[in-house]
């Protein structure tokens, strides 16, 4: 069975493209991009809520695209244990559709973080299988939203359930700092419970092709297809 | 009626763009002027005829829904 996925573009979506050519060229299957006014969704193993600046960002990040007509399927998508995965935008999507705890705030120094980070797993899951404990994956960010914030029940909850997948590190060489844009405890990602929904503010799309500075954004789809 | 909701972050959160108008007042001789938070004024139209518990239903109705995400976010009817 071939994997099939799908990435869905809101107005103002920037990295769709990258996300359609990211899934095309790891998983070889088929790759729907869906338009955000659409009602269905086809059936399919994955769906990507690309980064960007959907609707201009307006009221707050994700908020817009958050009562899209499509949102409705892909919540349901989710519901039926399929994979959902929110990249930059599409995790601050995730977030103010309420599919993901927390939210994402102004980065801490005010400044549009857009440079090489590096990140390492926290808590195993499917998404990041591929990945050993402490390998430090270079992945590209672009964000000016990128400050995750929860309160302390909440983090006690993420980390009980295992649900951080991904937090900022220092890396080999690097002007970055351990944790760039304030984040609680430097969470660069977090899935739901069930662990089928994944938001990440690093770009992996970004960081996959022989022209790309690092090709460390395979090993996402790579624990999903294998 | 013209409504005015006042939509802030909560106390807890960092603030970053009200540290830095401190700073610049500061710079310019406000040095009185501390603890600076910004937020957002939303102001909408509502017709008239409406009882104050509809008016109220629909304002907090849309204030959950859309307007403000109430992990970070609270807010005042002016």
């Amino acid at each position: 069975m071939s994997f099939k996925s799908a990435v869905i573009t809101f107005p103002g979506s920037n990295c769709d493209r990258d996300a359609l050519c990211y899934l095309q060229d790891l998983t070889k299957g088929v790759v729907y991009n869906i338009w955000h006014e659409e009602t269905s969704l086809p059936q399919v193993d994955l769906v990507i809520l690309p980064g960007g600046f959907s609707f201009g960002d307006y009221l707050r990040s994700g908020a817009m695209a958050s009562k899209s007509k499509i949102i409705n399927d892909v919540i349901k998508h989710a519901n039926d244990d399929r994979y959902l995965l929110g990249i930059c935008n599409g995790f601050q999507i995730l977030t103010e559709i309420g599919l993901l705890k927390g939210a994402l705030i102004q980065n801490k120094n005010l400044k549009f973080l857009g440079k090489n980070c590096f990140i390492k797993k926290k808590f195993k899951n499917n998404f990041n299988l591929s990945i050993k404990e402490d390998q430090v994956l270079q992945i590209p960010v672009a964000h000016n939203e990128g400050n995750f914030y929860c309160d302390n029940e909440t983090l006690k909850s993420l980390k009980n359930n295992e649900q951080i997948a991904f937090e900022y590190c220092k890396g080999e060489f690097s002007n970055c700092e351990e944790n760039i844009n304030g984040s609680i405890e430097a969470i660069a990602g977090i899935t739901n419970k069930k662990k089928n929904i994944l938001g990440m503010m690093p770009h992996p799309e970004r960081a996959y092709s022989d022209f790309h500075p690092s090709q460390d954004g395979r090993l996402i789809i790579e624990s999903l297809i294998t | 009626m013209r409504i005015k909701i006042l939509i802030r972050l909560k106390s807890q959160i960092l603030e970053p763009q009200g540290k830095v108008i401190e700073q610049s007042l500061n710079n310019l001789g406000f040095n009185e002027f501390n603890n600076i938070r910004q937020g957002k004024l939303i102001e909408l139209d509502l017709p008239d005829n409406l009882n104050k518990e509809e008016k109220d239903q629909k304002i907090d109705s849309a204030c959950k829904k859309l307007l403000v995400n109430d992990i970070i976010e609270e807010y005042e009817v002016l």
